[in-house]
């Protein structure tokens, strides 16, 4: 049994994950300071990929990275070709799952006491210090959830990604194209693997999320 | 030792315009709730921005809008204790303290300190302890302790002892009076409660919807409160609209009385007042005939209800509180008040 798929969509998964963790801290962060009127336009423009059908969101990165777009073209001098290339499926699942993560955790920023930034800063600590060592373990649960549900969306992600980067064994082939191939061409056994293989890894984040949770309710934070 | 405060900013409708100066000591805020006092330390403090204004302590410039200064909180080194106590809650006690003692780059000399503030609160054996795992009364300490452990140069409590219950309320008032005094910097005190004021505060500054103005002693704020909001503030249960009659008199329409006053009366008198225990059947001065209405016991006295016989059904019953045992006798048929008992007031 071939397992590349698995490795990719791990890798996909991972690193997606990681930058949509960066990238939706910061937006939620910087989005909360916004006057009103812009943060509600923003906030549209931020969540629309979660309400929006998978495929619609594959059709627009087609439309803009696609290989003889404007954008598809220029990009290609640099050698970075989205469509039909494994990070392609990066850029997918970043899109796809970047909404759970921005919108967890403006909630949980929205949350946070200000006063504990406020105190903070007048005993003379560095607004480094009040984000990473403040708000962000005060706001842990809250950011936490956000990293697992985004992991979670990026590794099942399907539709943008099967538009975007196809499916090509051992090339782009995900967990998830791959069950829909091997379904299709009557290759239940196959198939049916594949499922247990993503049954297991699903397991298995939950299981460690269950696990964080309990370890951040013992230390007695909230 | 100096705080200069004048400073004005606009919170949608609301229009702070407070200002006051103080020279050592504890200086109470005193105003009902949303009347701008917290907003005030928050301006002092740097988290918030005037509009316009200066603020300056010890001759160093906070803020002033004219010459566009506008120092960090982080450099203003204010000690800021929240009235929810804004402890970090992921951290330890000894943690937050720390925090407060980040400036301090001596590692030995750090830890002397953090055992001398929490000795000097008694807080020792809570160490480890996080925020949720102790008492109100311990998250009060331990709050006070992480600000007193960066030796600022000015204090600000806010509403320092309304999360607790009445019999530690006290307790903390006196230790932290003791602790105020023996600290001997500038102190801000905010708060509604007058009792609180009266023990802590050696002056008192009276905001009213956002405006406040000069620094009283508190015993004068309390004998000549001026405005009604600091009358009713300062606890004054008879407050009525009146007329100035002459120098030292005036005229309550709705009582139907014509009151001599100790302190002169100034043009532009809106009303009087007078305190519950001014009013007795001893006194020669300012006697009218009253009937009594009802009564109300408290723990320690009794409050009677009375008006005065010509009193016009428009204006509510008047209050009373005397001794339990005095209670019999005051229910004679007029009561007096000493003329420096009746407050006159201006807005």
């Amino acid at each position: 049994m071939d397992l590349f798929p698995l490795w990719n969509s791990l890798r996909i998964a991972a690193i997606s994950s990681a930058v949509v963790f960066f990238a939706g801290i910061f937006a939620a962060y910087y989005a909360a300071r916004l006057p009103r009127a812009l943060k509600g336009l923003l906030d549209v423009v931020l969540t629309l990929p979660l309400v929006l059908p998978p495929t619609v969101c594959g059709y627009f990165l087609l439309v803009l990275f696609g290989n003889r777009r404007p954008l598809g073209i220029f990009l290609a001098q640099f050698g970075l070709k989205f469509s039909m290339t494994w990070y392609g499926g990066i850029l997918a699942a970043c899109v796809v799952a970047f909404p759970l993560m921005y919108r967890t955790a403006r909630g949980a920023f929205e949350s946070f006491d200000k006063t504990l930034a406020y105190s903070a800063q007048t005993l003379g600590l560095s607004d480094a210090y009040i984000f990473w060592r403040i708000r962000m373990p005060v706001c842990r649960q809250g950011i936490m959830a956000g990293a697992v549900l985004s992991f979670a969306r990026a590794l099942g992600e399907y539709g943008a990604t099967s538009m975007l980067i196809g499916y090509t064994p051992g090339k782009t082939a995900t967990i998830s194209t791959t069950v829909y191939q091997m379904w299709r061409t009557n290759n239940d056994a196959e198939a049916f693997r594949w499922v247990m293989i993503n049954l297991a890894i699903s397991a298995l984040v939950l299981i460690a999320v269950n696990m964080l949770e309990k370890r951040g309710k013992e230390a007695g934070a909230g | 030792m100096s705080l200069f405060v004048d400073i004005q900013k606009k919170v949608g409708k609301f229009n702070l315009n407070v200002a006051f100066e103080t020279n050592g000591g504890v200086l109470g805020l005193l105003g009902a709730s949303g009347s701008g006092k917290s907003m005030t330390l928050k301006c002092v403090a740097g988290v918030e921005k005037p509009d316009r204004g200066r603020i300056a302590l010890d001759g160093v410039t906070f803020f002033d809008s004219e010459r566009g200064v506008n120092l960090r909180p982080q450099e203003r080194r204010v000690g800021y204790l929240f009235q929810n106590y804004a402890l970090f809650p992921h951290m330890t006690v000894r943690q937050n303290v720390l925090c407060g003692l980040r400036r301090e780059r001596d590692k030995p000399q750090r830890e002397r300190v953090l055992r001398e503030i929490l000795d000097l609160l008694g807080l020792p054996g809570l160490e480890e302890r996080r925020p949720s795992q102790i008492s109100g009364g311990q998250q009060q300490r331990v709050a006070l302790a992480r600000i007193l452990a960066g030796k600022p140069n000015l204090l600000m409590l806010d509403e320092p002892f309304n999360a607790l219950d009445s019999h530690l309320r006290g307790q903390l008032q006196v230790q932290t009076r003791r602790l105020l005094g023996e600290y001997g910097k500038e102190t801000l005190i905010v708060t509604h409660d007058r009792d609180e004021a009266y023990r802590l505060c050696e002056r008192i500054v009276f905001i009213d919807e956002g405006r406040g103005a000069e620094a009283k002693k508190t015993g004068e704020l309390f004998a000549n409160p001026e405005s009604r909001q600091a009358a009713y503030l300062t606890g004054c249960k008879n407050v009525e609209d009146a007329r100035r009659m002459g120098e030292y008199e005036v005229e309550v329409p709705l009582w139907g009385v014509r009151l001599r006053t100790a302190l002169p009366v100034r043009d532009g008198l809106c009303a009087v007042a007078a305190r519950a225990h001014s009013f007795t059947p001893d006194a020669a001065d300012n006697r009218y005939p009253v009937r009594f209405t009802g009564e109300m016991e408290e723990p320690f006295e009794t409050i009677l209800h009375f008006r005065y016989e010509s009193q016009s059904p428009d204006s509510p019953d008047l209050w009373l509180s005397v001794s339990k045992d005095k209670r019999n006798d005051a229910r004679t048929g007029a009561l007096g008040i000493a003329p420096e008992d009746v407050m006159p007031l201006y807005r």
